[in-house]
């Protein structure tokens, strides 16, 4: 596989030899041999956990590898710091942005930059630069006033701007529109053309197979497969990344009940924080055993919709909230629990769980009916059985009850924290992202707890960003944009094309629903 | 050859606990060496230093008076702390234990009731509560930062008992010092230790350490607390009311504080003075998180920053030096405490060349 490529000046842009880093005893790389050519895209897959982010510190000197050689353009190089790297043409663009919100993007470019530009020259080149890869900002705007794609903008051309021969992305596309993704991908393809090498890392294996001309699959720290993207399809991709085939779900059954047990209607709510998305005269119902996905891409408002579900508002400015037949706007979500409505936020540490407690606090945290708690003390022992329950249960890899929630992998501590909610026997169930960071295995068992849950009557709201989950568990399905929720779609008129649409924003596309739903029944 | 820090992975539990240790060990080094300046020998010195003022079954009374109040104190501000709530007004809060009980003493003090005690520590309680449920009125109505709120009424608090002391409760016998009458036998604690002028009040001090343990490890309103106090946002999740945390956090410390200060007009004092705290409403912040806000370690820190306390007469008398040194060294700890912290979260490494870049991007 020696020159693909037109002869270029170099065999190999970056070339890792026996690359191997531990962290105390955990094995977070493991002689891991990565080639990547002058202008090639080079997907980087694996799931959580498999390495993926150590390997990028080690290439972005952030972390200094253990043994190994890494050669740059031909030549053996140490990366040892970021300086370095920048230095060698080395790129890199975050998953999470780090801009400062009060500045201009001309601004944000220019403290990015080594050497001390003139801002007259960081604006004229994030015009040019801007032209050329299709990457068009206001240099002048305020970074708040900005959208997550145009935020991303900035960040790829204070990249650009610095020239670099190896530009690594890390999950570029988790907060873009389907639109902005494809822009993106014809910038990159533009940029590679020119020779500049691409690391792309994803857990997209979609994207990473249409853009990517070969992709590396890391697996428990090592490299398990070196293939080129055009030969694999997704579900070979995923089968190279879990090491078996992903779990086939049943067919869901329709939900036979028309009793109500969610009952949203016209809620609105504005936030003094400029940064939150106002909701828009929100309405749907949620019938018993049904689920009601709702998609959308992140910052649409789906946060500020889970928490006046939740009860953290307690209260929307306007419009009626009503749950198992009770109004419960102005309830906490104590009061709501006691109900038998549950939720489960996506950040699950520091707001699902106490990362620094362990797992039978957190299991108080939200299973604290009269069985644990009874004339205001704690029921020890009742508390530590339902811990062990919930272990056992739901297949929980824990060292023990009295483990700390942060010592879980993502998965298990999902697990745990959908089980915790689960034991109580939710009527209604409120969930966000609940596969978001978690490993395919646990992801199915996941999928299967909530069909499960579903066939007994609870009523579950879904929120994410998982076209597929949406896909395979929602009965009914709505789009969040803007905050604004398009009305809910049956199952049997589920159509991507259109869903994509409404995410970007354009609700009118959807077909309506109502009288689909009606018609369906 | 540089040093640098570095972020541990996790907190490290051993120097969570080790850190008040090391404090204090650093704080005995600075010590020494302040002797050493003035020339004194200074390991004797500061043998003389800390074993002086509990050499007798007296001095170890007074370890006791000392101590029971900044440990009552201190654990009562430990449930708020718990629960990030920042109660700062102790030393107002313990003034206004003392007006209202003091005022209740001044005008019963003299019947031979028995309910005159008990109903002073409930009053001294109660105003030691209404003036910390200011604060956490301000704190839930207008998110007015009760760090500042409390911290301030201690001025407020200060003030009106001179305003009183100096006015309608100023001794006619008393020469218009500003001080009260003695207060009646039936409004003072019995001595608990003959010999000693520790009363019965000091045992306020362990009640206070196992009711707040109870609450705090047992009780599911001690855990809202613990849980509010880790994670705001886990809290909220879970529903547990931020108001109720802000109100038994600010009230724990104001009930303790007001108690407290009923116990020192009702014990050592045996009369009302302007001057009727030495500053135990900081020092007890000091204590409690030099006990790593855990009762039973507030319990043993209480007892060495009262001895700190007593050193100071030591130091005048047996050393020769100003009393003040006592608080240098009490601030020399707080320092060394709070600087000991930052090991829980990061470890010192010897930086190479590498790591000074880095840093530097």
């Amino acid at each position: 596989m020696v020159n693909e490529t037109k002869s270029p000046p170099h065999r190999w842009r970056l070339e890792l030899i026996g690359v191997s880093k531990r962290y105390s005893g955990v094995t977070a790389n493991e002689n891991i041999n990565l080639r990547v050519a002058p202008g090639e895209i080079h997907g980087l897959v694996g799931e959580n956990g498999a390495g993926k982010s150590t390997l990028m510190k080690i290439i972005y000197g952030i972390v200094r590898p253990d043994a190994g050689q890494i050669l740059w353009n031909d030549k053996e190089t140490t990366i040892s710091s970021a300086a370095v790297a920048q230095k060698l043409g080395i790129g890199m663009v975050l998953q999470h942005f780090a801009l400062f919100d009060t500045l201009t993007a001309a601004e944000n470019i220019a403290l990015g930059l080594s050497g001390r530009p003139s801002l007259d020259w960081v604006v004229d080149q994030v015009k040019v630069v801007g032209q050329r890869y299709a990457l068009p900002i206001d240099p002048m705007q305020h970074v708040y006033t900005m959208s997550v794609g145009e935020r991303q903008r900035i960040e790829i051309l204070r990249a650009l701007l610095q020239s670099p021969q190896l530009l690594i992305l890390d999950e570029p596309t988790s907060v873009l529109t389907p639109k902005a993704i494809e822009r993106l991908f014809d910038t990159l393809r533009v940029l590679a053309s020119e020779g500049c090498s691409i690391i792309y890392i994803s857990h997209k294996l979609g994207e990473v197979q249409a853009l990517c001309d070969r992709v590396t699959v890391l697996r428990r720290g090592r490299v398990v497969h070196n293939c080129k993207a055009a030969e694999e399809s997704r579900e070979s991709l995923a089968v190279m990344m879990i090491g078996d085939d992903p779990p086939v779900l049943q067919e869901k059954e329709p939900p036979q009940s028309t009793k109500k047990l969610v009952e949203v209607e016209g809620v609105s709510i504005r936030f003094d924080d400029p940064f939150a998305t106002p909701l828009e005269n929100i309405s749907f119902t949620v019938r018993e055993g049904e689920i009601l996905g709702i998609a959308g891409v992140a910052g649409n408002g789906q946060q500020e919709l889970f928490s006046v579900l939740s009860g953290e508002i307690e209260k929307p400015d306007s419009g009626t909230l009503r749950m198992v037949g009770r109004n419960v706007a102005g309830m906490n979500p104590f009061k709501r629990r006691r109900l038998g409505v549950n939720t489960l936020p996506d950040d699950r540490m520091g707001r699902g769980a106490v990362g620094m407690m362990p797992l039978h606090w957190n299991l108080l945290l939200t299973n604290n009916d009269r069985s644990h708690v009874r004339y205001g003390f704690i029921r020890f022992g009742q508390v530590m059985e339902s811990t062990e329950k919930c272990i056992s249960q739901f297949n929980v890899i824990a060292p023990g009850v009295d483990a700390k929630a942060e010592n879980l992998s993502g998965g298990n501590l999902q697990k745990f924290l959908i089980g915790r909610e689960i034991l109580q026997e939710p009527k209604v169930l409120v969930v966000s992202q609940p596969t978001w960071g978690v490993d395919v295995g646990a992801a199915a068992a996941i999928h299967q707890i909530l069909l499960d849950l579903s066939s007994r009557g609870c009523a579950i709201i879904l929120i994410s960003e998982e076209l597929d989950e949406l896909f395979q568990l929602s009965d009914r399905m709505a789009v969040m944009a803007d905050g604004n929720l398009s009305a809910p779609v049956v199952r049997a008129d589920f159509d991507l094309d259109s869903i994509g649409l409404a995410m970007a924003g354009k609700t009118a596309d959807i077909p309506s629903q109502e009288a689909t739903y009606a018609s369906a029944i | 050859m540089l040093l640098r820090f570095e972020a541990r992975s996790k907190p490290s539990a051993a120097v969570f606990w080790l850190s008040p240790i090391i404090a204090v060990a650093l704080s005995g080094c600075v010590a020494m060496i302040i002797f050493a300046l003035s020339g004194l020998p200074p390991i004797s010195s500061l043998v003389t230093f800390v074993s002086e003022p509990i050499s007798s079954l007296y001095g170890l009374g007074e370890l006791f008076i000392k101590a029971a109040p900044l440990i009552l104190i201190a654990v009562g501000l430990a449930v708020g702390f718990r629960a990030n709530v920042w109660n700062i007004g102790a030393e107002g809060q313990i003034i206004m234990g003392v007006v209202c009980a003091g005022g209740f003493a001044l005008s019963y003090g003299g019947s031979e009731s028995a309910w005159v005690l008990p109903g002073m520590i409930l009053l001294g309680a109660i105003g030691g509560c209404l003036w910390a449920s200011i604060p956490a009125l301000l704190r839930i109505h207008f998110r007015a930062n009760e760090i500042l709120t409390s911290l301030m009424l201690n001025y407020v608090a200060g003030f009106w008992l001179i305003y009183l002391v100096h006015g309608s409760w100023r001794d006619p016998a008393g020469f218009n010092f500003p001080q009260s009458e003695p207060l009646g036998q039936s409004a003072l604690f019995p001595t608990l230790i003959e010999g000693t002028r520790a009363n019965a009040s000091i045992l306020f001090a362990p009640l206070a350490v196992v009711l707040v343990w109870l609450l705090m490890n047992r009780s599911f309103l001690g855990f809202q607390l613990r849980a509010r106090g880790v994670s705001q946002r886990a809290a909220l999740y879970a529903g547990f009311p931020a108001n109720r945390a802000i109100l038994v956090g600010l009230l724990c410390g104001g009930a303790a504080a007001g108690i407290s200060g009923v116990a020192e007009i009702a014990g050592p004092l045996g009369q009302i003075y302007p001057t009727v705290t030495p500053g135990y409403g900081y020092a007890a912040i000091i204590v409690a998180f030099l006990g790593r806000l855990h009762p039973v370690g507030i319990f043993f820190a209480g007892l060495l920053m009262a001895l700190l306390y007593l050193s100071g007469d030591t130091a005048q008398m047996s050393l020769g030096l100003p009393p003040s040194i006592a608080g240098v060294i009490q601030a020399t700890l707080l320092f060394f405490l709070l600087s000991a912290e930052v090991l829980v979260n990061y470890r010192l490494r010897r930086g190479d060349r590498v790591a000074v870049e880095t840093e530097a991007v």
